[in-house]
């Protein structure tokens, strides 16, 4: 019983070395942001004075405009997982569902588009924007995530149709109703984790993009906030890092947020996606 | 009589929408009529201009010309907008190629229904079609122009653009033209000195990063997961919730606290081993050391994630396994050698290819991190710490080299492709499951 005793506390004590280690940078990062002063050195780990300076800066400073940045990419997020949801949800359940031709060529021709690494297209999208005058704008951005939603989410999405049973469809069908009303009234209710799952993928994903949105959003005033982090952290960070640290947490914050909240269905669909890829 | 199917089908080639009107659909002829006649109205135009301006990509310079008495500069063919502008219209043409044939066969269908007297739908019931026999095409029909525009012609061009001589400072838009050069490109990236040198040491390191990043993420996350799963072990709920929270904040965020974690001036890690004595180490500036922090960032963020997957997939494996073994006499260590090593391998093993596949495309680890450095004069626009997508990306952003970066993204995906057929082959989503309809 001893060399067991012995086991258990060992890994106590990893698992308490583990813990510091994943809380360390997130702590480190909210303490920083009320340290006073700019500099990333400070003598002791806690600020001996408090302060929320760098937050309110943040909000009020000229050349920072948090408050209009955090509206902009809400609206930016929120759009995007709104019509990307729906799209994915389409794709994947016409694909799941239906025999038709053509749909293996569809398949293989998603894989394919998916091996591309998606940098490759940014020249071009930018070409393509410019020429429907769409550069620096928001709607934009909605567009090119949610179009891009499909071709990234759909086969997980796809895999989780794939394993709901078919008898409750047909027997609707058989009963008269729609493919439009058996998809509202039956697949939607049912699959609800990995939707969830996908949504927060899309907002998550939107709200953090800093390479598309750099490159599309010009006006300072249009900025998202992952524009803005960027920013901070190229331009500002020997000066001002303490300002970066407070311009981290306010990004951070709604995403980790999410997350924690709405853990359940992340862990759902890392495993739908896992057992049926 | 017998001939209705084939005249319809005649008159939908001729113009379609009056097979369908032969046929007394009137609105939907008409319809067809009027699409058509816009396609006809529309090609008539632009076709021409478009081939020409694929195949020649611009045949007239920017020049200079007299005015009057000053030398005004006089635009010529913008290569990369003619080439942009001829897939878009090809792009629709083909739609609209598509379009023709649906109602040519459309006319000849209905026509086959009248020879055998049967009725002809009505507007309403074609319309109906589209809701019920039709429903996943229609349904398909909205993401599909999205991803044709958005996806599909956005990598076609990149791909083409690796066939041109794209690349400054002597070949880019306006100031000068592009040209097709074949091959030349992947040619020059392997085989000229400067270039091949950077090529194969980048690719060496993706390889390298792949199999690093992946396997420290895989046993990363099973050693976490079997620690917490240990009998004995209290609070695992508290444990997990506590050691997934790097995964809760989202990388941008954390990359970018991490690079000053480790700053080599100021970052507290260095000031911490100071008091130890330890001399400050470049974690981010030194060749050997910035490779393997990028290797520990992206465990650190990778590893929670595995861990949630493997805890899942231990619950899998049935108790009485273990209990068999515990009978037998076998140690700890035999039990996890003999039943949960090869089960879970055997669960997650298409996991670990994606992952594999997926981190040779992790751009944002590097770039958020070293932004491909430290820099080094031996490579030709990159670092010790690049990747081929970062590489691309300095190509592109930095330096103006779209051939090149067109070309290793090529090649980035022919290796993507070549680790993904081994994986997408074994998805249950993939094959043809015969379950449905």
């Amino acid at each position: 019983m001893r060399a067991s005793r012995i086991g258990l506390t060992l890994s106590y004590i990893l698992l308490i070395i583990l813990s510091v280690v994943s809380l360390y940078p997130a702590v480190w990062i909210i303490v920083s942001s009320f340290r006073p002063g700019g500099a990333i050195y400070s003598p002791t780990f806690l600020p001996e004075r408090w302060t929320t300076v760098h937050f309110t800066e943040l909000f009020t400073d000229k050349s920072f405009m948090f408050g209009r940045w955090y509206w902009n990419t809400l609206k930016i997020a929120v759009f995007s997982t709104i019509f990307g949801t729906l799209l994915v949800t389409l794709v994947a359940y016409s694909l799941s569902r239906f025999r038709f031709k053509g749909r293996q060529k569809v398949l293989s021709l998603l894989l394919v588009l998916n091996m591309f690494p998606n940098l490759m297209a940014l020249t071009s999208v930018f070409l393509l924007l410019n020429q429907f005058n769409l550069l620096d704008t928001h709607l934009a951005l909605i567009i090119i995530y949610s179009c891009g939603a499909p071709v990234l989410g759909m086969f997980v999405v796809k895999g989780y149709f794939d394993t709901l049973p078919l008898s409750l469809e047909e027997s609707a069908r058989i009963d008269g109703a729609s493919h439009m009303t058996v998809f509202m009234k039956i697949m939607l209710p049912l699959s609800k984790p990995i939707l969830v799952n996908s949504a927060i993928g899309l907002f998550v994903g939107s709200w953090i993009d800093f390479i598309l949105a750099r490159l599309v959003l010009r006006a300072r005033e249009n900025w998202t906030v992952a524009v803005g982090l960027w920013e901070l952290a190229t331009n500002f960070r020997t000066a001002n890092f303490t300002m970066f640290a407070a311009g981290c947490v306010l990004v951070a914050l709604p995403i980790t947020l999410v997350f924690v909240l709405l853990q359940r269905y992340i862990v759902e669909g890392l495993t739908a996606g896992a057992n049926k890829g | 009589m017998q001939r209705k199917s084939i005249l319809a089908a005649i008159l939908s080639l001729i113009a379609p929408g009056l097979g369908q009107l032969y046929n007394k659909q009137w609105i939907k002829g008409l319809i067809f009529l009027a699409i058509d006649a816009l396609g006809i109205w529309y090609f008539a135009g632009h076709l021409y201009r478009a081939v020409w301006g694929i195949v020649t990509l611009g045949e007239k310079k920017q020049q200079l010309v007299k005015v009057g008495k000053v030398y005004k500069n006089v635009p010529g063919d913008h290569s990369i907008q003619l080439l942009v502008e001829g897939l878009i219209i090809l792009i629709i043409f083909f739609i609209f190629v598509w379009l023709y044939v649906l109602v040519v066969r459309d006319a000849y269908k209905t026509g086959l229904i009248r020879e055998k007297g049967g009725k002809i739908a009505r507007f309403s019931q074609s319309v109906n079609a589209l809701f019920e026999k039709n429903f996943p095409i229609t349904m398909l029909t909205i993401p599909a122009i999205g991803i044709l525009f958005l996806t599909v012609l956005p990598i076609l061009f990149g791909v083409l653009i690796a066939f041109t001589n794209y690349s400054g400072p002597s070949h880019v838009p306006p100031k000068s033209l592009v040209d097709w050069v074949g091959f030349k490109t992947f040619v020059d990236l392997l085989t000229l000195k400067t270039w091949s040198h950077t090529f194969w040491n980048v690719l060496l390191w993706t390889i390298e990063w792949a199999v690093l990043s992946t396997v420290t993420c895989y046993f990363g996350g099973l050693l976490v997961a079997l620690l917490i799963q240990q009998k004995g072990i209290r609070f695992k709920k508290l444990w997990r919730t506590i050691l997934l929270l790097p995964f809760a904040i989202p990388f941008l965020c954390s990359a970018l606290i991490m690079n000053n974690l480790f700053n080599g001036e100021f970052g507290p890690i260095n000031q911490y081993l100071g008091y130890f004595g330890i001399p400050k180490i470049g974690w981010l500036s030194d060749p050997s050391w910035a490779k393997l922090t990028v290797v520990l960032v992206n465990a650190w963020y990778g590893i929670p994630v595995t861990m949630l997957l493997m805890l899942g997939v231990l619950t899998t494996i049935p108790r009485d396994l273990y209990e068999a073994a515990d009978v037998d006499g076998a140690t700890a260590f035999q039990k996890f050698r003999s039943i949960t090593l090869p089960r879970i391998l055997f669960i997650t093993s298409p996991v670990l290819i994606t992952n594999f596949a997926g981190n040779i495309n992790n751009f944002n680890a590097i770039y958020l991190l070293t932004g491909g450095g430290p820099m080094t004069g031996e490579y030709q626009f990159a670092g010790h710490t690049d990747l081929l997508v970062t590489w691309l990306f300095g190509l592109t952003y930095a330096n103006n080299k779209f051939n090149f970066a067109s070309a290793i993204g090529i090649i980035v995906f022919l290796m993507i492709a070549t680790v993904s057929i081994l994986s997408y082959r074994q998805t249950k989503s993939f094959k043809e499951e015969d379950l449905v309809q």
